[in-house]
């Protein structure tokens, strides 16, 4: 406990905590993409995955108990890492009280520079995901247990699938600097392998926004019903 | 040639500040930015007013003294070039041209255009540096470096201490001037004994010195007059983190 | 010619003059014994402090470049307490970062015949045989010491692929004895000896005041015992005290207002200390660089050396006719002049710096000088990219290309580079015997501030080496036997002494700031530069002499009465600063003609036309001048009284320099 605390001190160890938080968080958007590909096998393919995530560990865990542990590891992780985030962006805050009056950006890509108001926005709309496909609260025609039906009438509702769109971009862009981002805090970069870290961040990224966006535009299109 | 400047100008340290306009007039494409400056104050003291401070001294691009925002941009528009090393030739007549201080919490302004930069000093002070006392040095090549260390260190040390890095940094972060001596001395063996040490301690100057942190955007290593490499921030990064986790 | 001038004395000297001066020789306290044991034998003798009253004595060191880092650092290793001050705001800025080429050494890994006693004698020869024999051994011993030292630091010094340091030839040198960091030997060999001044900082054993000048010495019953300084932010002036005060504030080459020092370099530090009562050595001798970027117009503000390294590859020529304004590529080879391979032909284009830089000015002088205004001549690389490959130029001086673009906006790897000799280095400084103490006791002088080991002229990477063995090696030691031999913490800040030289510096200060005048001290400045670049630079004459000695006066005269210098002087005041600086310049310029014309032969960088050979080139006078000729201020507009101190050489054969 005592080495991480130690690094937690530093502003070099809380990129460390958001780097690794990042590792878990992004190990689950990635498996929750592959899972929201079942989709595309049939309703009952995509109930059933449901149902296994909940009885999963069965019989040495009671039913849901997995599930609720993966919830606690993420909610954790969102925890931290927005915690780490926060107590960052202070610390710059701090570290230039005074803006420049005209300042120019050479390197910055638009993704590096929108990865806080980016993770504000991925934030609520995780919320509004909770409330929507979740607990059903802020979803029209909620079946619980149906995961299908509630898939595909959400995003029935046009405008529910461009807010789901937009999230997925904004996620997209995320990762693409967040993964990268990961690997040079972690200390992995360097000449040698830039190349294909930097790969992995682009594919990681496209992979998740592409895989999700496919659900909300089949529906709309009329692949799904 | 003819630019409108927009400089900082700041009594001292207390003082609040304003961007005042001033006219460059007459200015030949060959003459340095700061020969450029130099020509506006002159006509300033001709006009008994006080000139425009900025830090220089070498006036070559190594001694890393000058600064200065440029248009936005850390030592101005040209690639790998200090301030003192840029020329009028980079401008075009008639273009308006914005100047400003590093602006950073933990460089101070102490008067216009000048800084303080004490900060890098006392990140040096807590650790950058191999404690071998004068006199105490083993013959010099008892100990070989491999050539590609060596190189890779050159390019660390390559550091003029600027404060680009710091300038550019959205977050006014100094993780590339940190990480390029903690690199150096890390790649070189005459620097192993005290790795974990250094790295260590200089990261926590730095922090307490009230820079922000590094969001890996590369502004830095875009700005540095140098071209020091942000693999140095992922080089200090795995030595901060070994360092941490084996710390007894 | 020559035995005329002997007997006439200058206009500035009264003529009991010589009878008078024969008897004022200097000891420079050389350790008797053969030269190669004089060092040994002097540490063993010298007085040691005990390490425990080490603490009990303050050091105050000036500068914080290659000597006064290193010397403040090691000091504070020792034990005893440093206090340190440089004008820049950070000890690793000194000018001291800007040396490109390397160090030498007498390390002989190469195996090429290269020994303790060949660096030697290649400096005292290149030194034009005007260097102290026992200063220059000691150099070339203490060589050794200094790169295992900076290897230890982490100075990333070019190796080869074995993992051994690797060596290049310089300057002309025949063997190959060059350590060196890329083009940035200074900036690294500068950062290992910052790095070590910080360690003593963080640890508390080194006090380091940043943006500091110091303005005046304070001489306590003729000792060194403190300065007064201002703080370059606060404008506060505050008084220092030690038990000894270093300076180690680099040369004087900006007397010329054009040089390739730093635009803060300036000689305040020794010359307030020579008018306290040390002797200033040398002044007259100045090198010029031959290889550095030609002015471009007025607006010039300093000028940019490129590594001689250049001359190894490049091939200087002019056009054989007068007026030549073809542009280079259209002069056929039949119609251009590689002057120096014509001279010289067995080191052509690698002459010595002194000897390329005065066949530049001479072709120029002839009206056969390129590009603007003349003041230029041709370094062309089209045969080496034509030998080599544009690869191999751009591997060895890819560097130095980018920069000359930057500078000229003109490819050098297509048109020929233009260069022109620069002022670039001081060997002239305040005399110092060989404890490395002045004619003050208390007050010691390393690096490019003394006068000591580069003779006439400095070879190619030895500015470094004098630097870091004063500093790390040399003062460290010989300080200890001055200090075991006064009480320690002798002095007063609240005596009379202090409180007096600090109010001279205010009222100084005030009265620059009261004067109000017309013209800005750049344009004080650049007079003076002017004055002294044709009068006192690559060559010099009787009559030239004299008019800058009649013309500096005059200007210093207007200066006092119509120099404007803006601001107040509690804040940051570039303006003040300047003009504190250009006051001691125009009194050391006048020394400086006064050193030139009273040594009526033709050494190193110091060149009188009176004096040369029938194929134009020096001719040293060994039975006149082989001597150091130190000067004792003695009043404003008073003449300055010559002490000798006569050299002798033992260890070498004095010779004509020959480099045909």
């Amino acid at each position: 406990m005592a080495p991480a605390l130690a690094l937690y001190r530093t502003s070099v160890g809380k990129k460390v905590v958001m780097a690794l938080t990042g590792l878990i968080l992004v190990g689950f958007v990635v498996a929750h993409m592959l899972g929201n590909l079942k989709v595309f096998t049939g309703g009952e393919h995509l109930n059933e995955y449901a149902e296994f995530l909940r009885t999963v560990g069965a019989p040495a865990l009671p039913y849901g108990m997995a599930l609720w542990i993966a919830r606690i590891v993420l909610l954790v992780s969102v925890v931290l890492h927005i915690v780490a985030a926060t107590q960052l962006t202070l610390q710059d805050r701090a570290g230039r009280p005074q803006r420049y009056a005209y300042h120019k950006k050479q390197a910055a890509t638009y993704a590096s520079l929108t990865m806080r108001w980016g993770g504000v926005i991925i934030l609520l709309f995780v919320i509004y995901h909770i409330l929507h496909f979740t607990t059903g609260t802020a979803h029209q025609n909620y079946i619980h247990g149906d995961v299908y039906h509630n898939v595909v009438s959400g995003f029935q509702v046009w405008y529910v699938s461009v807010i789901y769109i937009i999230a997925m971009v904004a996620l997209g862009a995320h990762l693409y600097h967040g993964v990268w981002s990961m690997f040079q805090t972690l200390g992995l970069n360097n000449q040698t392998w830039n190349g294909v870290l930097r790969g992995i961040a682009v594919l990681t990224a496209l992979a998740v926004v592409i895989g999700n966006i496919a659900l909300p535009v089949a529906v709309l299109a009329g692949f799904l019903t | 040639m003819n630019v409108t400047l927009h400089v900082w100008r700041q009594k001292n340290a207390t003082s609040p500040g304003k961007m005042v306009k001033y006219e460059a007039k007459n200015i030949s494409p060959d003459t340095s930015f700061l020969e450029m400056l130099d020509s506006v104050n002159q006509e300033l003291i001709a006009r008994d007013e006080d000139p425009i401070a900025f830090d220089h001294d070498c006036r070559e691009g190594i001694c890393g003294t000058c600064s200065l925002m440029i248009n936005g941009l850390a030592h101005g528009p040209e690639r790998a070039t200090t301030t003192c090393q840029l020329h009028m030739r980079s401008f075009k007549d008639g273009d308006t041209i914005y100047i400003e201080p590093w602006r950073a919490s933990a460089f101070p302004v102490l008067k216009d255009l000048v800084v303080d930069r004490g900060a890098f000093d006392r990140i040096i002070a807590s650790g950058g540096y191999i404690s071998v006392s004068t006199g105490s040095a083993p013959e010099a090549n008892s100990v070989p470096v491999p050539k590609d260390a060596s190189d890779l260190a050159m390019d660390a040390a390559a550091c003029i201490a600027c404060g680009a890095c710091v300038a550019a940094c959205p977050n006014a972060s100094a993780m590339l001037f940190t990480a390029a001596k903690v690199s150096q001395l890390a790649l070189l063996p005459q620097g192993q004994p005290e790795r974990q040490r250094r790295v260590l301690d200089m990261v926590r100057q730095m922090d307490s010195e009230g820079f922000g942190h590094c969001t890996n955007i590369g502004e830095c290593s875009t700005a540095c007059p140098k071209e020091i490499s942000m693999d140095f921030i992922a080089m200090l990064n795995r030595e901060h983190l070994k360092a941490t986790l084996s710390k007894k | 010619m020559a035995s005329d001038t002997q007997t006439r004395p200058t206009s500035t000297d009264v003529g009991t003059r010589r009878s008078l001066d024969l008897q004022r020789t200097l000891d420079a306290k050389i350790p008797a014994g053969p030269l190669q044991d004089k060092w040994d034998t002097h540490r063993f003798k010298m007085k040691l402090v005990n390490p425990a009253n080490k603490r009990k004595y303050t050091v105050l060191v000036v500068g914080s470049g290659l000597g006064g880092a290193a010397a403040a650092a090691t000091m504070a290793e020792l034990g005893y307490r440093v206090k340190c001050f440089c004008y820049q705001d950070s000890p690793r800025r000194a000018h001291s970062i800007a040396a490109q080429g390397g160090i030498n050494a007498a390390k002989n890994y190469r195996n090429d015949g290269d020994s303790i006693f060949r660096l030697f004698y290649d400096t005292v020869k290149g030194g034009d045989f005007r260097a102290r024999e026992a200063n220059v051994y000691r150099l070339a011993q203490v060589s050794v010491n200094i790169i295992d030292q900076c290897v230890a630091q982490g100075v990333p010094f070019a190796r080869e692929y074995g993992g051994l340091l690797d060596n290049r030839s310089f300057g002309g040198a025949q063997v190959s004895r060059t350590f060196y960091a890329r083009g940035q030997t200074g900036q690294q060999l500068l950062l290992g000896a910052y790095q070590a001044l910080q360690r003593q900082i963080g640890l508390g054993n080194v006090e380091m005041d940043t943006r500091t000048e110091m303005l005046d010495l304070v001489l306590v019953d003729g000792k060194a015992k403190g300065i007064i300084t201002r703080d370059m932010v606060t404008g506060k002036i505050e008084a220092h005290a030690g038990d000894a005060v270093v300076l180690a504030t680099g040369g004087y080459g900006n007397v010329f207002y054009l040089s390739t020092n730093a635009k803060g370099s300036n000689t305040t530090a020794i010359w307030r200390a020579h008018r306290k009562g040390a002797f200033f050595g040398n002044p007259c001798y100045t090198q010029i660089h031959p290889t550095c970027i030609p002015v471009s117009g007025e607006h010039q503000s300093k000028l940019t050396l490129m590594s001689e390294s250049l001359r190894n590859d490049g091939r200087v020529w002019v056009p054989k006719r007068q007026g030549d304004t073809r542009p280079p590529h259209e002069i056929p080879e039949s119609e251009r002049d590689y002057y120096l391979e014509r001279k010289y032909p067995s080191f052509g284009n690698l002459a010595p710096r002194d000897i390329s830089s005065r066949s530049a000015k001479e072709v120029c002088d002839a009206g056969r000088g390129v590009g603007p205004g003349g003041l230029g001549v041709y370094l062309d690389f089209a045969d080496a990219i034509k030998r080599l490959g544009v690869e191999k130029i751009r591997e060895r001086y890819g560097n130095l290309f980018d920069m000359y673009q930057r500078i000229t906006a003109e490819n050098p790897y297509e048109v020929p580079m233009r260069i022109y000799p620069a002022v670039h280095y001081t060997m002239g400084g305040l005399w110092v015997d060989y404890n490395l103490m002045s004619t003050i006791p208390g007050l010691f002088v390393i690096g490019e501030a003394n006068f000591s080991d580069h003779g006439a002229n400095r070879l190619g990477a030895s500015a470094l080496m004098q630097g870091l063995a004063d500093g790390y090696f040399i003062l460290p030691l010989t300080i200890g036997d001055y200090l075991a031999q006064v009480k320690a913490g002798d002095f007063n800040l609240e005596g009379g002494e202090f409180r007096q030289t600090q109010a001279e510096v205010n009222q100084r200060t005030e009265r620059l700031l009261g004067i109000k005048g017309k013209r800005s001290v750049d344009s004080f400045h650049r007079e003076l530069g002017r004055v002294m670049w044709d009068e006192c630079g690559m060559a010099r004459n009787d009559q030239g002499l004299r008019r800058a000695l009649a013309r500096i006066p005059e200007l210093r005269a207007e200066f006092w009465e119509n120099v404007r210098v803006t601001g107040e002087s509690n804040n940051i005041n570039g303006e003040l600063e300047k003009a504190g600086r250009v006051a001691d310049f125009l009194e050391l310029g006048e020394l400086m003609c006064l050193d030139a014309l009273h040594r009526v032969e033709s050494c190193g960088g110091h060149f009188r036309e009176e004096s040369q050979t029938e194929e134009g080139e020096a001719l040293r006078d060994d039975d006149r001048f082989a001597y150091v000729a130190a000067w004792e201020f003695k009043g404003l507009g008073e003449k300055p009284v010559l002490h000798r101190e006569p050299l002798s050489f033992e260890n070498v054969q004095l010779a004509q320099r020959s480099y045909k």
